[in-house]
């Protein structure tokens, strides 16, 4: 009987030998051939973390730190391990109800599920961290994880060292992916601008992570890690304590401030108004200082230093000399018949402070007593050089001059957002004027109105040309890179190149407009610049402005503006300041100047001088159309808000503050625009571009 | 190195217990792979009986037990008991609906004590004795229908009883007893219309039924006009070629359909589809509507498992990453990896090679199994023998090829491998009882 089947065991035996050749080519191919499931298997457990490394620090010229990292306390929480706390007390802890609490915790869950730890409450005070450090233990899930910050232990410098920020889209997409999600970023000033010095290395860490995202350990004893390269850091030009000087003189005022190294180009001090206290946009009221900075239509972010935009006036007088003296239409003793006001075109201006006693009989003479019919004369003689056969011609070798002291181009500072200024191609003219034009058109620009706009920077380095007689380093902060690379070094070759302008002058020439710019400190406007034992050069400017506000055009104050180097020889410290909407240069910008000049060179303030620093630092200059100003972009906001959301609380808050009184036509209706992109049209409309008469 | 009971080690087939040795071994292996965390005290575990592999250990200390005393015992006992035996599998079973314990949607485990029991496990024990003594009862024809049709009842009466349970994978467990009843005589047309039916379930899986009906249809016809010559010899013929057409695109049209809208369950028939990735058409309107769920479910659901099982394996490449560097079994990403799963870790740890010599292990313990049946003079021990392989077969099978995506997710345990003590004990009686048997093969003629 039991042979009776027995030829079926061999079919049994096959059945069991052509199934498992199945499985085994099954496995050969899945774990063979295949080769994707590695990779696989990787992506799935393992992670890389990235190590940020320390950003550089930045020091000033005596090697005092300025810019460095310090840490502050992120509370992680990770919801599942939280159990069993008193909520109540942490709410107290944290000075938060526990509705707060309760939606905090359920979005760290929807974010980040309840196994991974998530941000809970971000960069906690000081007090706060210590608060809940003592009590850590009460509350299991939540914990403090360290976060390097920056800090600025000087509490100045906002708009020359930058800030980092979290890096947004369109920086990843420009740095082609190198940047991630969460990384941070220079993003203006010095941080901006040597972000790849200052950034360091990335190091990775190749972590083992389960199959709830949490990490368990190292990937292979960490043999696969790279480690992180820490920030290279700067030296800079800057002094700190004429910089702190400078920001507390510059206090609630508007403008922009620049004293730079005339030997080397170095920035020594750079200050823009209004200020802020490059501390508050770190730390815990960061995003919050930050949100209502960029809202702020007196642009506390915007550095006016190099992006301000200003009429240089009688400022410019020394230039105008030099270019006619370049050119050779002029000696130093050339002279003219001013008598109260310039009378060669016929219409009478510009009419001139002075009238006769040969105030502008020599260069010297015309420089100190600030002669606008010298300088608009001055300026004609220039452009209608024969030689050129034309007026156009003539106007383009003058604006190449321009060019070469740097105005109407950007210098080049190592610092992102430089204006170029403005000085006019003859398009404009010809376009303005049908294309017949004269000098007669724009004879201002020889007292440096008309169209043209310098920013401080520019001014100052064309202090720095006038007393370096013909030469000058593109303006700049960084004086070092520790460890230069060969890129750093094609980074700041630029700033070691010294470019030479107005060859050919005579010494004497020079002579004559230092000498002129000495006069006015000594007799003239500039006496308010006088310190005893140093002989200060300086030139006085004052431009009018104004500004179209609900629809009417309205006279601000003049602007303030006050150039200078010192000592007259081997000058060690060029200056511009200009302060808007101030009045006479000789009442705000001058005394600044001179107590820069007086901290620089002597290190210390005399008597008469801390005086008047405590006077103009306690100064509110602030223009006051600034207000109505923010009164009506907050408006224009609140609209816009509500035409989103059609949510009216916010619109209520806002009108509720504005003037009844006000004709409702003068607001215009809202058009689609950014959050930030009023800002633009504002600076173009108001303030800082020192509107001229039309 | 045999062991010291020299009366009971007389005729005993150490080959197999050496097998059967190794494989525990690599289970424990494995599950210590699968569990062990960084940092556990493993000596202090492993006394302590807290962690799976520790568990696991004593449960191999138990079935060593288990296995001697029945080494020690009389082989007639098994013949004699099989019926009773039967019965009390079937008491067992029945005990399970008042008694069972709500453990994650199964209802087929009574709790006692610290330790859980699963009756559906080891009846299949008392079930292969008890099929091997219908079969090998003096007075029967198995060539009869009925004795067939008796046989399949006997058989699939605790199948029933565990999809009761919705145990379904232990349920189809049963079926490979019919690999015993081929073996016994079953016609040889039975395996045939199985092989058949399954292929034609396969392909109206994946075919869309229309075009499958219009290929049946054209495959008859060309058949018909193939043979038409044959027609008046062969009477009947015709009938057969339409009769099989009929029932094929029948089958086909109606009862594939029938079977995964209203027999199976839903989740049985997502991991059919799953197998052959694509949508599940059955899906109910009210599924659809929650589309978006279900996708999110499909990660985390059978598809997941099959996915992140097939990393784990495919990732261990030729020679494994070791056993400890299994990042996909280490850390959690392969689900049920100490029971269902539990081949990840072999495949993930020790590569094609380690993979290879397992199956190797279980080839030869089959083998040895056909090759003991086939030398037992009583049809009991051989039909026990022929029990043992058919159940070890389908678990290493279907187990194995669910976790290389060969076959739809089944939950039944690899053998000696997958994590549990009621598996663990059942296979070694099994294996331990076929060894009894086998020493004795000579002394009695049943």
């Amino acid at each position: 009987m039991s042979v009776y089947h027995q030829a079926r065991s061999r079919s049994i035996q096959l059945l069991l030998l052509v199934v498992f050749l199945v499985i085994i080519l099954r496995l050969f191919y899945l774990q063979v051939i295949d080769g994707r499931y590695r990779q696989l298997a990787m992506d799935n457990a393992v992670y890389a973390k990235v190590i940020f490394p320390e950003r550089g620090i930045v020091y000033d010229r005596k090697g005092r730190a300025i810019l460095t990292n310090t840490i502050a306390y992120d509370l992680m929480v990770t919801p599942a391990e939280v159990r069993g706390i008193d909520t109540l007390e942490l709410c107290r802890l944290l000075e938060m109800d526990t509705g707060e609490f309760r939606k905090r915790l359920v979005d760290a869950i929807v974010k980040n599920t309840s196994v991974r730890p998530s941000v809970f409450r971000g960069l906690l005070t000081k007090e706060l961290q210590a608060r809940f450090e003592e009590n850590a233990w009460k509350f299991p899930g939540f914990n403090l994880v360290e976060r390097p910050l920056r800090a600025y232990p000087y509490e100045a410098g906002a708009h020359i060292l930058g800030y980092v920020r979290e890096v947004d889209p369109k920086d990843i997409e420009r740095s082609k992916n190198f940047y991630r999600q969460g990384d941070y970023i220079g993003k203006t000033g010095l941080e901006s601008f040597y972000e790849k010095v200052l950034m360091g290395q990335r190091g990775v860490q190749y972590m083992i992570k389960d199959n709830k995202n949490r990490l368990v350990g190292r990937y292979e004893n960490g043999d696969f890690d790279t480690a992180s390269l820490a920030g290279r850091s700067l030296r800079t030009y800057l002094d700190i304590e004429l910089q702190q000087l400078a920001e507390q003189l510059m206090n609630n005022k508007v403008g922009g401030l620049v004293a730079l190294d005339p030997q080397t180009g170095g920035i020594l001090a750079m200050v823009s108004g209004p200020n802020y206290n490059p501390n508050d946009l770190t730390g815990p009221g960061g995003s919050s200082n930050y949100g209502k900075m960029v809202l702020d239509v007196t642009g506390p972010m915007l550095n006016r230093a190099i992006a301000g935009r200003y009429e240089p006036g009688s400022t410019f007088k020394p230039l105008g000399g030099l270019v006619a003296l370049g050119e050779g239409v002029i000696n130093a003793n050339f002279g003219y018949p001013c008598g109260g006001q310039y009378n060669a075109c016929g219409h009478g201006k510009p009419a001139c402070t002075h009238a006769g006693g040969g105030h502008a009989a020599n260069l010297r003479l015309a420089i100190a007593n600030s002669c606008n019919s010298y300088f608009a004369h001055v300026y004609r003689m220039t452009v209608d050089q024969s030689k050129y056969r034309s007026v156009k011609n003539g106007y383009l070798h003058w604006k190449d001059y321009m060019n070469a002291f740097g105005l109407g181009v950007k210098l080049g500072v190592d610092l992102p957002g430089e204006s170029a200024g403005n000085i006019p191609d003859t398009s404009v003219y010809n376009r303005e004027n049908d294309n017949r034009w004269t000098s007669c058109t724009n004879l201002t620009l020889g007292i440096g109105q008309d169209k043209m706009l310098t920013t401080p920077l520019q001014m100052a380095n064309a202090m720095a040309i006038i007393c370096n007689r013909g030469y000058y380093y593109t303006p700049h902060l960084v004086e070092k890179i520790e460890g230069e690379s060969e890129q750093d070094t094609a980074l700041i070759n630029p700033y070691r190149r010294r470019h030479k302008v107005l060859t050919g002058i005579p010494d004497t020439a020079f002579r004559a407009v230092i000498e002129g710019m000495s006069d006015v400190v000594k007799m003239g406007t500039a006496r308010v610049a006088q310190i005893p034992g140093i002989e200060v050069c300086a030139k006085t400017g004052t431009a009018e402005n104004y500004t179209i506000l609900d629809g009417r055009r309205i006279k601000l104050p003049n602007n303030s503006m006050f150039v200078c180097f010192a000592p007259k020889e081997k000058p060690k410290i060029a200056i511009a300041v200009f302060v808007q909407n101030a009045g006479f240069g000789a009442t705000w910008a001058g005394p600044i100047s001179r107590m820069m000049i007086e901290k620089y060179l002597n290190d210390t303030l005399s008597a008469r001088s801390r005086a008047d620093s405590a006077r103009i630092a306690a100064a509110n200059l602030m223009p006051a159309y600034f207000k109505r100003l923010q009164q009506k972009e907050d408006s224009l906001r609140a609209r816009q808000w509500f035409k989103l959301t059609r949510d009216s609380s916010y619109l209520k808050r806002i009108t509720h503050r504005s003037d009844p009184t006000t004709p409702r036509r003068s607001v215009p209706v809202p058009t689609e625009r950014r959050s930030t992109a009023w800002m633009g049209e504002s600076r173009k409309k108001f303030g800082w571009e020192a509107d001229r008469p039309a | 190195m045999r062991p010291q009971q020299g009366t009971i080690s007389k005729g005993v087939d150490w080959g197999l217990f050496w097998i059967l040795l190794a494989l525990s071994t690599i289970g424990l292996l494995a599950i210590f792979a699968a569990t062990y965390k960084e940092g556990d005290p493993i000596i202090a575990s492993w006394i302590g009986f807290k962690t799976d592999y520790s568990k696991q250990f004593y449960f191999f200390l138990f079935s060593l037990l288990i296995g001697f005393v029945v080494l020690l015992a009389d082989s007639k006992f098994f013949p004699a008991t099989a019926n009773l035996g039967y019965a009390l599998g079937i008491m067992f079973l029945f005990l399970v609906f008042p008694f069972h314990s709500r453990i994650k949607g199964t209802e087929s485990i009574i709790r006692i004590g610290a330790f859980n029991f699963q009756p559906a496990e080891f009846v299949k024990i008392f079930v292969a004795l008890a099929l091997a003594k219908y079969l090998s009862l003096p007075e029967l024809d198995f060539r009869q229908t009925r004795s067939q049709l008796r046989a399949a009842v006997l058989v699939l009466f605790p199948a029933l009883l565990c999809i009761l349970q919705s145990e379904t994978g232990l349920a189809l467990v049963y079926t490979s007893f019919f690999l015993v009843m081929y073996r016994e005589g079953l016609p040889a047309s039975i395996p045939v219309i199985v092989i058949a039916a399954v292929i034609l379930v396969v392909t109206s899986i994946l075919v869309p039924p229309n075009l499958l009906a219009i290929l049946l249809t054209a495959a008859a016809l060309i058949v018909l006009y193939a043979l038409r010559r044959s027609f008046k010899r062969h009477r009947g013929l015709f009938t057969t070629i339409v009769l099989i057409w009929v029932i094929a695109v029948g089958v086909q049209r109606f009862v594939v359909p029938f079977l995964f809208k209203s027999v199976l369950q839903k989740h049985q028939v997502e991991r059919i589809y799953d197998l052959f990735g694509k949508d599940n058409p059955y899906r109910q309107a009210s599924d659809s509507a929650r589309a978006a769920v279900d996708q999110k479910k499909k990660e985390t659901g059978t598809s997941y498992n099959v996915r992140q099982s097939k990393i784990a394996i495919g990732s261990g490449r030729f020679l494994g990453k070791g056993l400890l560097s299994a990042t996909q079994t280490r850390y959690d990403f392969v689900p049920e990896q100490r029971t269902d799963f539990i081949f990840c870790t072999v495949g993930e740890g020790f590569g094609f090679v380690g993979s290879l010599l397992l199956l190797g292990l279980y080839l030869l313990l089959l083998m040895r199994t056909v090759t003991i049946a086939e030398r037992q003079r009583s049809t009991f021990s051989r039909a026990y023998a022929y029990g043992v392989m058919a159940v070890i077969f389908f678990h290493v099978v279907v187990n194995i090829g669910m976790t290389i995506g060969l076959m739809p997710v089944i939950g039944i345990p690899l053998p000696f491998i997958s994590y549990g003590g009621t598996s663990l004990v059942t296979f070694s009686l099994l294996i331990f009882i076929l060894m009894r048997l086998d020493a004795d093969r000579k002394m009695v003629l049943r």
